[in-house]
This record gives C-alpha cells, structure tokens and sequence, in this order.
C-alpha cells in the first residue's frame, strides 16, 4: 500500500508542476495578472507531494518490502538501517527521486520567500521551474518507475559495498541539493529573459538562492573527495573521474556566477554574462546528471546502462538547455549593455576570474568528453587521465590564484595599477618567505607543487588584506565571508600541494614481526585476524606504528569480503596528526603467510579539505549577510553602517 | 560575425555537445573490450594452485601441443555459475579446460566448485588479477582458446553458452 500511495503522490505532484507551469504562463498573458497568486499555493502543493512519495519510497526500504522491485535489486534485510534509508538515493530511480523531491523543494522556497523580484518576473521564475520538474517527474514516472512492483521474490540483493559507508548517507543528498539548487539560477535567469527584468535588483534577488546552492555543493564535493580518499584505498583524493568532473563543473560555473552576479548587483554590468551563466550552472548540473544516469561514460559510479533512459534524459535537455540558449539568443539583445569600468578595476579582475574558471571549465568539459567524442567518431577508446587534468587545469587554478590575490584589493570602476601593488607588498613578502623556506628545508620539489605553495602563501596574506585597517565591527558580515573563503582556497591549494610534493609511498609483502619505514615512522605487523562484521566477513591487519622510537600505537586496516553482492572492499586505517595523516592499506595475501601492505605518509592533506570547509563556511556566512542587508525588513537602513556610501566589496 | 549570429552560437555548441552525446547512446557496446594478445603467445605467467587436489597454472603448461581452453573466472561472478555445466560437457567431450580465478580465495572457490561443479583440470588463483591483465581479458568470465604451441587463438568474452560450444570445439580441432 505505501508503494501505490507514493506513486500516486508522484503523478499528483506532476500535475501540479504542470498547473505551476500553466497557471504561470497564463498570467503573463494580458489582463490574467489575477491568475498570479495562485501559483505560490500550487508550488507549496507539488512540494509537499513530493515529499510524501520520497518518504514513502524510505517507508518501503526501511520495512525492506522484497515485493518493490527497487528494494529487492537493491537491499537486503540483513543490512544495517542506516544503509537501508540511505539506500534509498544509493540507486538510478530513488537517486532521481531525490533528484526532484528537492527540486520541488526549492520552487517551494522561492514561493514563500522569494519577496524582491518584480511580480512578473517572480511567476516566471516559478512557471519555469514547475516546467522543469514536469519533465523529470515524466522521466521517473515512465522510464523509471520507483515503486514498480514484484513477485515472488524473499531476499534481496543487496546495496553495492563500495556505497556501504556513511558517507552514502550525506553525500548524495548534499550534492543534489547543490545540483538541484542551481535549478533556482536557471529559472530566474528564464524568468529574467522572458520578463526582459536584467538588472541589480534581479542580480540581488538571485544571489541568496546562488550562495545557497553553492554551498552545498562545495560541501558535497569537499565530503565526496574525503569519503573516496578513505573508502577507495588508493590514497588518492581526486581521480578526475568523469562522475567527479560531473560535480566539478557546475561548482565551477556557480563559482564564476557567484562573482558575476556581483557585479550585476553592485555596478549593473555583464548583464548577458550573468544570465549565459546562470543557465550553464544549472545546465552542467543536468549534463552530470546524464552522464552518472545514462553510463554513456565508463566510471567508478555508473551503475545500471540504459539507453532508453538515456535518450529519454538527452531529450529533456536538448529541451531545456536549448530552449533557455534560444531564448537567450532572442532575448539578450534587447538587454542594454550596464555600465562600464576600466581595465584596472575590480569589475575587470572579476571578468578575469571568470574568463579562467570558464577556461577550467572547458578543458574538464573536453578532457571528460573527449572519449566519448573519439570513440563516437573513430571508434577508438582511449581514456583521458589525471595527466591531461592536472597539467592543463593546475596552471590555470595557479594564474586565478594570482587574481583571487589582487581582485578584493582593486576599487570598483577605476584603479591604479601602482596603488594595487601596494596593497600587495605584505602579500608578496609572504610568497618570497614561502619560498626561501622551502629552498632552505624542502630541496627540489616539483615546479607545480612549488609554483602552488607559494601561490597559497600570497593568496593567504592578500585575503586577509580586505580586513586591514577596518573597523571589524563595522565591517559587514559577508565581508568575512569572502576573506574566509578566500583564505579556505589558499589553504586547500597549499595541502594540494604538500600532498603532491611531499607524499612518501611504499608497497612491501610483510610477514608478522617484521618492520617496515613509511616517513618517519616504522610499522611493525603483529598478526593478521578474522573479524566478523555485521553483513560482510573482515581481515583486519594488526600494525604497531611508532614514530621516531615514540610510544607505539596499533592502526588496524581492514579487508571486508562482502556476499551481499560478492565483492571486496578495502578499510584503510588512516591516523590524522597535526602534520599530516598516515594511510594504511591491507592487500592481498602473497606467498606464504606474507600479506602486501601499502602505506602512504601524506604531509598536510588535510588541509584539502580543511580548506573546502572554509570555503564553504565562508559561503555560509556571505549568505547570512547578504540575507541580513537584502532581504530582512529595512529598520537597519537608518543606522549609520548602511548609511555610508560604501562600495560593496565581492564575494 | 554578427552580434546576432554569435549570440547563437551557444545555441550550436550545445546542438553539437548533444549530438556527440546520442551517438554514445547509440553504440551501447561499451563493454567489450579485445585483447590484443589474440594472435600472440600467451604472456608468461604462474598461478599458484587454488585447490589442494588440482595443480596450479603456468604457461610453460600450454606447449605442450594439446590445444586447450583458459577460463576467467571467479567464484564471486555470478555469470560464471551459469556457463558451467556447458564447461563440464565440454569437459566431458574431451576437452582440457584450464582455470583461472581472479580475485578469488581458495575456500570460497571450494564452496563455488563443490556447488556447480569442476569443470577444470588445472585451477590456478590470480589473486591480484595481474595474470588477467596480462592475457588483455577485462573481465570474468572470458574463455581463451590456446592452441599447442602456446598461442592465443580466440577470445571469448561473457558466458559460453551451448551456442558457442561448435566454435570453439572447432577452433581446438584446427589449433593443434
């Protein structure tokens, strides 16, 4: 029965963003304004249904009802609850349910708290999100039905043990919510064109809605590193997969639109530019959800291949982004080009940012599609590794840390070029002691590692620059947002760079008693064990680890042999110290009763993730702010902070 | 170029991002990938035996001038169950069927054997799948035909089902 009321849920939910849709583009039509307030209801509506089918879709893999086809291929009653509400989004239909509950979610959210856009341009926003969520409620409800049902089946197969982790539970809903959120930019970029409504009050209204999907997402990719650096055993922290890259690329369009909308907002320029953006974000998330969906691309995520689906996925884009490109293409022209500035300006630094982050874009765009592209045409398969990636991506992130150093400094509209390089003197100097330090200690590093070490010394100084000589506590809050995230980049850029130039590898066959050196330590295997777990068979590797002839501690990697599907997992042991972390891996058993352990001394990576985190927190407090002067009632207008013509500095 | 036009040109690019992309969907054929070692002598290599009462496999086991079969597989393969009993027929036609299990553990395999049947006279135990990679298989289960002076004449890849039984029977008849 739960299963028949969550898809009836489903379909009264798709024709509610159907009326959302409607009533929508109705209202803009002469003399129907009166059709207007009802849209706000209807989207409430569709979101609380949607809900409802989600949590039903939960309520059938928490009972593990084997007659759902979904939890039969999907889960197994022995498994623990976490993994078995988590298991709902850990597969191609419930993932998309996930998909639209949250993207009926935020129409909701627009419908309720969405109070400074114009009203027309309000409904729009809201008649194109509901056109949005009408096409993937048909794609769920006719190619990927999540509560079709069957019979005669007792147990079932069980979650793939690689998602058997916590970090199954918060990944992917952070994720979605980051992806899915953008959808907010691109129905108000529609809304926007549609209204012909571009400008700072526009650019204002949509920020809120940008910061908080852009949190999420650099929340979701900063976890989804860490939880494949510790559940993969490879040591590595990002793989330049092209389900990565799927998440990389929308963060990189937000990120590039987070700064335009700025100066939409503040100077009312690149107004083109910011709505282009403001459809790509969105549109990338759509891409990289076709390509997880539809395993056109070979990956570590790709679940089931479909093709059905994938053409059924390909078409609701060419829909959607072909139509937002085909109205931006009719409609832009009628936009009027805002207002310049000069080449030293801080309007100009945040083109450069962008220009570079759309550079970035397109070279992971291309090196993910490439394969695709060749195999399309010549049939060859080749695969496009981290090599290209890193090569091509990590000097350009160096030169837009360069920027990030400079932009916040520079004024709005006109600077010179010899005032910026005074306000970057201190900056400098750190970047000049960051090299002589690792001269004088590191020896030879690579140039790359060397180049992004010192980069992350300058940009650390520089974005403290914004702070100096302020009053802090007149200083607004999305002010230290900024610093924060800008100083969360330099520090991820500098654990990055530790990692890769500091990283001590060894992979050696170990029988009990004898002693290996990873850095400064010396680990010693005592014994290999048995260990049963919950659903899967475990060996755990008993290592007494001492650094430098300190006192010895025990690190206990695992090897679990699942039978729920059949498959092995390895559990690295990872121990964090101020200075970095020590990694260790159980292998395979080798001759006799010798067993390969891999071990990995990593200097100060987390400071990768250390470093998303700020960024993320950083964003956090910028929409705190921004929500705090734009959006709450004005009683604050009067005091003198607001008072002060102040220009408004980027996020 | 016109600001018109190239106001478009997203429009394009995005027109020609999604043809590529229907031209992936249309050639679903991802998976299979062929050894290039067809045609060349088996690489050399050594598995130590898996069960206590077959011997394990080395290539030095393949010249001696009987053509055989080279089973990839694994008792974690489901797939693999299924193409068993055409094996042990195969077997019990005369053919010589020489195992390798990737990835594998010897009680598990006892378990797998003991369940379905041994259609093999040698098992060896490719524990870190190098022997695997060296044979340019990609997958479990794949079936090599070898002939007798040790080289790799065919690939099968996927399950051997009755329908593949008279070409390879054939292709060990030509491969002495």
């Amino acid at each position: 029965m739960i299963a028949e009321a969550g898809l009836a849920a489903l379909w009264l939910a798709a024709v509610m963003a159907l009326l959302q849709f409607a009533l929508g583009a109705l209202a803009l039509g002469r003399g129907r304004a009166g059709l207007a307030p009802a849209i706000q209801p209807v989207a409430v509506v569709q979101a609380v249904l949607v809900c409802i089918a989600f949590f039903c879709l939960i309520a059938v893999f928490v009972r593990s009802d084997m007659s759902v086809l979904l939890v039969a291929a999907n889960s197994h009653s022995a498994k623990p609850m976490l993994y078995k509400i988590a298991g709902t989004w850990g597969n191609h239909e419930g993932s998309m349910l996930l998909w639209v509950t949250i993207l009926g979610v935020a129409g909701a959210t627009i419908a309720l708290f969405e109070r400074q856009l114009r009203e027309d341009t309000r409904v729009a926003t809201l008649a194109a999100q509901g056109a949005i969520a009408l096409g993937f409620y048909a794609f769920l409800l006719f190619s990927s039905n999540p509560f079709a049902r069957i019979e005669n089946v007792v147990e079932g197969a069980g979650l793939n043990p690689l998602l058997q982790d916590p970090g199954l539970a918060f990944h992917p809903p952070t994720l979605y919510a980051g992806y899915v959120g953008m959808s907010a930019a691109f129905s108000f970029a529609v809304g926007a064109l549609v209204t012909r409504n571009v400008g700072p009050d526009f650019a204002r209204a949509m920020r809120p809605w940008i910061l908080g999907a852009w949190i999420f997402l650099t929340v979701g990719i900063t976890a989804g590193s860490y939880w494949a650096y510790y559940t993969l055993g490879w040591g590595g922290w990002w793989f330049w997969d092209p389900v990565e890259n799927a998440s990389l690329m929308p963060w990189l369009a937000a990120t590039a639109l987070l700064h335009s909308v700025t100066v939409l907002a503040t100077r009312d320029g690149l107004r083109a530019w910011t709505i282009m953006l403001s459809v790509l974000a969105f549109s990338m998330s759509m891409v990289g959800t076709f390509l997880v969906r539809s395993g056109i691309l070979t990956s570590v995520h790709s679940f089931a291949v479909d093709p059905e689906r994938g053409v059924f996925i390909l078409a609701l884009l060419a829909i959607y982004i072909g139509g937002a490109l085909a109205l931006f293409a009719m409609r832009i022209g009628t936009v009027s080009e805002g207002s310049r500035f000069d080449i030293v300006s801080r309007e100009a630094a945040l083109v450069l940012n962008n220009l570079m982050l759309t550079v970035v874009l397109v070279v992971v765009l291309a090196g993910t599609l490439y394969p695709l592209a060749l195999e399309a045409t010549s049939g060859t398969k080749i695969s496009v590794g981290a090599p290209y990636f890193n090569s091509v991506a990590g000097p350009i992130a160096l030169i837009t840390m360069v920027l990030l150093a400079a932009g916040p400094l520079l004024r709005w509209r006109s600077d010179k070029p010899r005032l910026v390089l005074d306000r970057l003197v201190f900056s400098f100097l750190a970047g000049a002691a960051a090299l002589l330090l690792i001269a004088a200690f590191a020896g030879s590093i690579g140039i790359l590692p060397l180049l992004g070490l010192v980069a992350a010394a300058i940009v650390a100084v520089a974005s403290l620059a914004p702070l100096w000589k302020r009053n802090l506590k007149r200083t607004p809050l999305f002010t230290f947002g900024m610093v924060m995230a800008h100083m969360g980049c330099a520090v991820s850029m500098a654990g990055m760079a530790c990692d890769s130039a500091f990283t001590r590898e060894t992979m050696v066959a170990m029988g009990p008693g004898e002693t290996q050196a990873v850095g400064d330590f010396a680990v010693t295997l005592a014994g290999v064990r048995e260990r049963p777990g919950p659903n899967y068979q475990a060996l755990e590797a008993v290592l007494s680890v001492s650094e430098k002839g300190g006192t010895p501690f025990e690190m206990l990697p695992q090897l679990h042999q699942f039978t729920d599907p059949p498959m092995q997992t390895n559990q690295a042991a990872i121990r964090t110290f101020w200075n970095g972390q020590l990694y260790l891996v159980l292998g395979e058993q080798s001759d006799g009763d010798k067993w390969v352990m891999r071990m990995w001394w990593k200097p100060f990576v987390t400071l990768i993730w250390l470093g998303g985190a700020m960024i993320a927190l950083g964003g956090m407090l910028s929409l705190l702010g921004r929500v705090r002067r734009d959006f709450l009632p004005r009683r604050r207008r009067t005091a003198t902070v607001e008072a002060l013509p102040e220009p408004e500095p980027a996020e | 170029m016109s600001r018109k036009l190239l106001l478009w040109l997203p429009f394009a690019l995005v027109f020609v991002l999604f043809a590529v992309f229907w031209l992936g969907l249309k050639n679903p054929d991802d998976r299979i990938i062929a050894s290039n070692m067809v045609g060349k002598p088996l690489p050399e290599f050594s598995a130590r035996a898996a069960m206590p009462d077959r011997p394990g496999v080395t290539s030095a086991d393949f010249t001696d001038g009987k053509p055989r079969l080279l089973n990839v597989f694994a008792s974690w393969c489901v797939p693999c169950v299924r193409e068993v009993p055409v094996l042990l027929r195969m077997q019990q036609q005369g053919v010589e069927i020489v195992g390798v299990a990737v990835h594998d553990s010897s009680p598990a395999l006892a378990t797998f054997l003991a369940q379905n049947g041994n259609p093999y006279d040698r098992i060896g135990l490719d524990e870190g799948g190098r022997a695997q990679i060296e044979f340019g298989s990609s997958g479990v289960p794949e079936t090599f035909v070898v002939d007798g002076k040790g080289r790799i004449v065919h690939q099968h890849i996927g399950v051997v089902t009755e329908q593949d039984v008279p070409q390879l029977l054939g292709m060990l008849g030509k491969a002495q």
